[in-house]
């Protein structure tokens, strides 16, 4: 079987007047068609950054993108135009997600318009979008700024379904809404996903949601995976002292669990100038000689579980 | 948080402190200074119906009559009339026509050229945002007048001369500020989705950006209406701008000049115009801004 | 009507039946709607709820700051050691209270530290104008280099002459706290301190605001919508729903058995590491400030929404939970 989306020693860098971001460093993945895929990590490992190299918006500096078997980097005119209905995405923030000076039906109309879809459809196609989203037809004709925050971010999952696509790229798509809100947007997302058969990407920092939402998951620190794995025999027993952490971090809504704790030091460093060896080994609880030498090689604890650490050599 | 915006000149706050008592509080829709606005308007769109007499009439027997409060004035010549014994008020009213004709076209025309590279520049970056950036520095770093004496002396004369010339010095406003407006417009999200729906690049100037930035436009036209006219007046006071037998605020000035010491109105009038035109479009631009302030709305 | 773990005589801060509201153009925001509780020293007190739930503004309003111009306590008191604060002169507040005897440690440490000026001269400067003995220049920087290092801020006496942007993001949140307990206030209010730092950076600072608060006995109001961090931080928590306290339990009794519908609405729909179990939602959405459904204004999200309900605002009525907590729910189910 080959993977829907597959990533091979992926990089994406970027120039500033400091010298080179190295955002994302030989990233390697496979999201089969119908999974949940979270990337997870704390800000700045590079994880939205390597979403928007999917997405076409960063150039790709090394490694390849595949698609349904398609090299994503080389495709051009009608291919791209292809790549660009079938990868759709959803972001955090639904008040920056909508054009505020438009009609929801315009919004909806758009992608489609670009595609060449004939007039007629369009407005079935918008109303039956609404109708999956769990907005009333009639919303087609309010501005976004009549609409709650979860409901713009159903509109914005409208928009990203409205050209059937087989992958979506979530990112953080609950983190900015209201808590009693998530829970909603959630389940949409899940039925969404039984109804179409569609893939996610997800990316999030909330480690419960991942487990809560996610089949599979990919850690990463500073540009790079560290652990890759199903989420549940990764979260019940974690390899890397990265993904230890995390998860002991976190806070439990349970005033009798275990207090979150953090066995670490410091913070991140800049991704200017990573660590030599394992990018983690400053903060690393059980750094080895070796951790400041030689980057780890990735290697497969256990059928799809793959880790990054000297522990594990 | 300290005061981010730059000091306004003391003159200018005090102004403002009074028209914000004049326009009824804060926000409140500035009146007066949009009936001053809206005279100018109508100045230069019914001008030779509602003038008195004809602007360039020249009368000897009725010349320097004081306005028609003075003593020796006339209920025939509201405002006095100059040298020529030509009436004060239907000049006035002629050279609003002029301003204002020189101002749209100025202020349209720049605020299309400096919208559309100060968008380029914005969007794509790179290359083209430092030629055009380049381009901004070197136009700013030029002194307007001197410039415009160079063009004066090798282009016609007349209103397009003007109006090039104002052009020249003023679209480097508007790409400036369209450009820092881009700038944040494009890290907006919904840039970035249309670009992932295969939504081309034209189309999202002209439905994503064009829109958002509107509003910034309209009210910096509005702002610069007042300060078009200044500068018209000052090129047609040197000489360099509109020529006689053509009224303009600024000729008025330069002509009434000569007398001053004899006949008070001759550049008091014109002077007052121009001040009042000025500040009336940087009332109702204040206004506008305010307006389209979502934060400031709400309260 | 208020009672609670510590009696009112103990109680530091006690806060009767406030209500804050925004005048604006387009109508009235009753953002605080009646709320009382009450605040010991030492202990800290949850205040939870969704955006625009009141929550911050409770926490505007106890330092005298309803924003300006729409703002306005229009009813209720606050006394803080006996001494009430609505009605008082924005002077004396200043001079008294602000930044002396209530501190606040707000979200975004960027917008609450100057860039131009050094940490050092801003954490001293709170001690400059509250405390007697800081009122030279050099003391003060040296108490505020103390108060840095107090803070775990590293090699505090050269950092103190570094700017805010030198500074990480959880290193800045320390500062402002440095900022906060420099002269020790007998309330701390943190107004989502944690939520935009990373998890692991969140963990220190919990435990940094844990062991500031042991140190200075003073009493801390929490306020955040995360419900694991308020799990692990608050003593008793204040479930607020449009400018109302709904509920407001011990800690452990309010995750075992909530009792107003949406405190069990909000527990139920956050997803929980280790347990995977479906998740029930809320319906609905947040209700507009401006026009607050009538009676109960959570009665078009409740499951037990009944006539009563949509027309009058239920009594907030005290229940017992054991030999000597108590706690509060404003619901017609409990009336």
């Amino acid at each position: 079987m080959t993977a829907l989306l597959e990533l091979e020693d992926v990089a994406c860098h970027f120039r500033v007047p400091g010298g080179l971001v190295r955002a994302v460093d030989g990233v390697s993945l496979q999201v089969q068609k119908g999974e949940t895929y979270a990337l997870v990590g704390e800000s700045g490992c590079g994880k939205s950054t390597l979403a928007k190299t999917i997405l076409r918006l960063h150039p790709l500096v090394a490694g390849t993108i595949r698609f349904d078997g398609e090299d994503v980097a080389a495709m051009r005119g009608a291919d791209a135009k292809r790549y660009r209905s079938r990868v759709q995405a959803v972001f955090q923030d639904p008040y920056s997600s909508l054009n505020p000076r438009l009609r929801v039906r315009t919004i909806l109309a758009e992608p489609l318009r670009a595609h060449g879809v004939a007039r007629a459809d369009i407005a079935p196609r918008v109303d039956r979008v609404l109708g999956l989203v769990g907005l009333p037809a009639s919303s087609a004709t309010l501005y976004p700024h009549e609409f709650s925050g979860g409901q713009r971010q159903r509109i914005a999952i409208a928009r990203a379904l409205i050209l059937e696509p087989d992958l979506v790229v979530l990112d953080e798509p609950i983190s900015a809404l209201d808590v009693s809100i998530r829970a909603q947007i959630l389940s949409l997302l899940e039925k969404l996903q039984q109804e179409l058969g569609l893939t996610y990407l997800l990316i999030a920092h909330d480690l419960a949601l991942v487990e809560y939402a996610a089949d599979k998951v990919a850690v990463m620190y500073l540009g790079e995976i560290v652990e890759t794995g199903p989420v549940e025999p990764l979260f019940e027993a974690p390899k890397h002292p990265y993904t230890q952490t995390l998860l002991a971090a976190v806070p439990h809504p349970d005033p009798t669990a275990p207090r979150a704790s953090a066995d670490i030091r410091g913070e991140v460093a800049s991704a200017l100038t990573p660590p030599s060896g394992c990018r983690f080994h400053p903060r690393c609880p059980s750094c080895l000689p070796i951790c400041n030498q030689h980057a780890p090689k990735t290697v497969t604890v256990a059928p799809t579980h793959t880790v990054a650490c000297h522990l594990h050599d | 948080m300290t005061e981010t915006t730059l000091p306004r000149p003391l003159l200018g706050r005090l102004l403002r402190g009074a028209a914000s008592r004049i326009r009824g509080g804060e926000g409140g829709f500035p009146w007066l200074a949009a009936s001053v606005l809206a005279t100018v308007l109508a100045c230069a769109l019914f001008g030779p119906w509602i003038a008195p007499h004809e602007a360039g009439a020249i009368s000897l027997a009725d010349a320097m009559t004081p306005p028609a409060w003075e003593e020796g004035g006339s209920s025939e010549f509201l405002l006095g009339t100059d040298n020529l014994g030509r009436d004060i008020l239907s000049r006035i009213i002629a050279g609003a026509r002029v301003s204002a004709v020189v101002a749209l076209y100025a202020i349209v025309i720049s605020g299309l050229i400096g919208a559309v590279l100060g968008m380029a520049a914005g969007y794509f970056g790179g290359v083209v945002d430092a030629l055009i950036s380049r381009l901004i520095d070197i136009q700013m770093s030029v002194p307007s007048i001197p410039l415009a004496m160079l063009f004066a002396a090798v282009l016609p004369p007349g209103e397009a001369m003007v109006i090039f010339i104002i052009v020249l010095s003023y679209w480097t406003w508007y790409a400036r500020i369209v450009r820092g407006e881009v700038l944040s417009l494009r890290e907006r999200d919904f840039i970035a989705l249309a670009k992932i729906a295969g939504v081309a690049t034209p189309i999202i100037f002209i439905r994503h950006l064009a829109p958002n930035l509107l509003n910034i436009l309209l009210v910096l036209a509005t702002l610069q209406f007042g300060s078009v006219i200044v500068f018209e007046a000052g090129l047609s006071f040197l000489g360099l701008g509109i020529q006689p037998p053509q009224v303009s605020w600024g000729g008025m000035l330069a002509d009434g000049r000569n007398f001053i010491e004899v006949a008070w109105w001759l550049i008091t009038i014109p002077g007052i115009a121009i001040m009042a035109a000025c500040l009336a479009s940087n009332l109702v631009g204040d206004w506008l801004r305010d307006t389209f302030d979502p934060v400031r709305r709400q309260i | 009507m208020v009672t609670s773990a510590s009696s009112s005589n103990e109680s530091l801060l006690e806060v009767q039946d406030l209500k804050t509201h925004l005048f604006l153009k387009r109508g009235v925001v009753r953002a605080v709607d009646g709320v009382s509780f009450d605040l010991a020293g030492g202990e800290t007190l949850g205040l939870i709820g969704e955006s625009g739930s009141g929550k911050t503004m409770t926490g505007l309003s106890l330092l005298g700051l309803p924003p300006k111009p729409a703002g306005r306590i229009v009813a209720g008191s606050i006394r803080l050691g006996g001494t009430e604060l609505v009605g008082m002169g924005e002077e004396e507040l200043a001079a008294d209270v602000r930044g002396s005897r209530i501190a606040m440690i707000s979200q975004d440490p960027m917008t609450s530290l100057n860039p131009v000026f050094t940490v050092g001269s801003q954490v001293a400067a709170p001690i400059r104008a509250h405390v007697a003995d800081g009122n030279s220049r050099g003391a003060a920087l040296d108490m505020a280099v103390r108060e840095l290092d107090r803070v775990r801020v590293p090699s505090a006496s050269a950092r103190a002459r570094d700017y805010p942007h030198q500074f990480s993001g959880g290193m800045r949140q320390r500062v402002v706290a440095a900022m906060a307990i420099a002269c020790q206030p007998e309330v701390l209010i943190a107004d989502e301190p944690t939520s935009a730092l990373d998890v692991t950076i969140q963990v220190q600072l919990m435990d940094l605001i844990e062991r500031i608060q042991g140190d200075t006995g003073a009493g801390l109001l929490f306020i955040t919508h995360d419900l694991g961090v308020a799990a692990s931080l608050c003593h008793r928590i204040a479930v607020m729903y449009a400018g109302r306290i709904v509920e407001l339990a011990e800690v452990e009794a309010l995750y075992r058995d909530p009792r107003h519908p949406y405190s069990q609405g909000l527990l139920a729909s956050v997803p929980r590491l280790g347990q995977r179990k479906r998740l029930t939602s809320i319906p609905g959405n947040p209700p507009n400030p401006l026009s607050l459904p009538t009676g109960c204004a959570f009665h078009p999200r409740c499951p037990h929404a009944t006539e009563q309900c949509r027309n009058e605002a239920p009594p907030e009525v005290t229940l017992n939970d054991g030999d000597t907590l108590s706690r509060r729910v404003a619901c017609w189910l409990e009336a």
